[in-house]
């Protein structure tokens, strides 16, 4: 296995004894902790009164643009990265390519800000 | 890629060794993680708020932490009737497991990484891509409830944390760009051997030059905390605790856990692309003792930055929820653009 991969494989095991850890812990509480139900306890918690409805009800995602315009922006930071790790070689090219890359990106967010979906809606 | 060939080789020792490695930098975590707790949760906001805090447990309710683990131990574990039961089960582990994989590419040492950076150098990448998978076990926690305040908690969360990761991914760009790295180690070495025009005593930390990517990390950090003035998500007086509103007893703790050790974790990662890690100037850079001094050097300078979190989070007021998504993208994220603007063109000019 080359060195690249058994890097992520480090990554994996570390991730798997982050998780195993938790387990033994929590599993260590299951022998201590006592468990009485009654039914009340099990109910959903909703400022002492019986809960009303549904709990998954129905309700207005007011930022849900905001959701739309991450993933634009996510997307440009996954290219500005590599192009700031180089930017000592590229010099002026790479600077002028990287204003319009950002510029148009800029436009959008402009655009929204304008059309006014930046607002509580 | 066949199995034997995975397998073959120096198996054990490669394997003995990763989990042995992996246990002591989950232990070496937590205790930063309970030493903020301790001292700036329990004990500086007391003395803020005129009370003592804890004095019962140990010399100065030093061992208080561990008294509320013998206590969270002793809870009965309650899942809603309605929930999800598998997915609010997996949540927390979501949470804390993606916060502690944060640590793996911190450097505390000269040779205290632990993955060797010239072959996964994507470094502070790697800390935002994994950082934001604890978004989604938020999320998760506040659906599989199936309780009311659960819900809007966890939208009202979710909302909240992916306004403020672009501010944060675009502010660590100023600093990739000044270090020509994403490698935390090099940016490190970058920093103790920098020199500010020709003057190199201090090196360069880049708090003097990216002083204002610096604000916005802050900012952002704190509200990807979701710590006061950001804490809507989690606002104990409109919304009990928001998406941790059905969780008792461990997993509630556990919880609690993955907000200290990430706290932890933004300190760290501030410290080393800001402050210069676990280098002070005055050290020598290469030698052996530095494996022992670095990691000190690094929580003293994580305290620094816990410190200014907690000092914020019991100062101000909690903003609204349209106060708090407009600040982000009407004024952090164009001045992050900003930033790296110039930051690009000083960088091209000098």
């Amino acid at each position: 296995m080359s060195e690249f991969l058994r890097n992520y494989l480090t990554v994996a095991i570390f991730g798997g004894v982050a998780v195993a850890l938790l387990a033994v812990v929590l599993g260590l509480g299951a022998l201590i902790r006592p468990s009485r139900r009654q039914p009340g306890k099990h109910m959903n918690y909703e400022s002492g009164v019986d809960p009303v409805g549904d709990g998954w009800s129905q309700s207005q995602v007011r930022y849900y643009i905001f959701a739309l315009m991450f993933v634009m922006f996510d997307v440009e930071a996954v290219f500005i990265f590599p192009w700031a790790t180089r930017l000592e070689a590229y010099q002026v090219f790479g600077l002028v390519e990287m204003i319009i890359f950002i510029a148009i990106l800029a436009l959008g967010l402009v655009y929204a800000w304008r059309k006014g979906v930046l607002r509580w809606i | 890629m066949n199995l034997a060939s995975v397998f073959a080789g120096p198996f054990d020792a490669y394997w003995a060794q990763s989990i042995l490695r992996s246990v002591g930098v989950i232990a070496a975590v937590l205790l930063p993680a309970g030493t903020f707790v301790y001292l700036f949760l329990f004990k500086m906001v007391s003395f803020m708020q005129n009370r003592l805090g804890p004095m019962e447990a140990g010399p100065y309710g030093s061992v208080q932490l561990l008294a509320e683990v013998g206590k969270s131990l002793q809870k009965e574990d309650i899942v809603p009737d309605r929930a999800d039961r598998t997915l609010f089960k997996i949540a927390p582990y979501l949470v804390v497991g993606t916060v502690l994989l944060t640590y793996v590419v911190v450097p505390f040492g000269p040779d205290m990484v632990f993955i060797d950076s010239n072959v996964l150098g994507t470094g502070i990448f790697f800390v935002m891509a994994v950082s934001s998978i604890s978004v989604i076990g938020i999320i998760l926690a506040g659906w599989a409830s199936a309780s009311k305040f659960s819900l809007l908690g966890g939208l009202r969360a979710a909302g909240q944390l992916i306004a403020y990761e672009l501010p944060l991914v675009l502010s660590v760009v100023g600093v990739v760009i000044q270090a020509g790295t994403l490698d935390l180690q090099k940016i490190v070495t970058a920093q103790a051997t920098g020199e500010i025009f020709g003057w190199g005593a201090l090196g360069n930390p880049y708090i003097l030059t990216q002083g204002v990517a610096l604000l916005i990390f802050m900012i952002a950090m704190q509200a990807e905390l979701a710590q006061t003035p950001f804490d809507m998500p989690v606002a104990e007086s409109e919304l009990v605790t928001g998406y941790m509103t059905e969780y008792t007893g461990l997993r509630f703790l556990l919880f609690f856990i993955g907000e200290f050790a990430s706290a932890g974790a933004f300190s760290a990662i501030a410290a080393t692309l800001w402050l210069g890690g676990w280098y002070l100037p005055g050290l020598d850079l290469t030698a052996d003792y530095m494996n022992v001094v670095g990691p000190l050097v690094l929580l003293g300078k994580t305290m620094i930055f816990g410190g200014i979190i907690f000092f914020v989070r019991f100062t101000y007021p909690r903003f609204r929820e349209d106060q708090l998504q407009r600040f982000a993208w009407k004024v952090l994220i164009p001045l992050a653009l900003v930033n790296i603007f110039a930051t690009g063109v000083l960088k091209v000019v000098f």
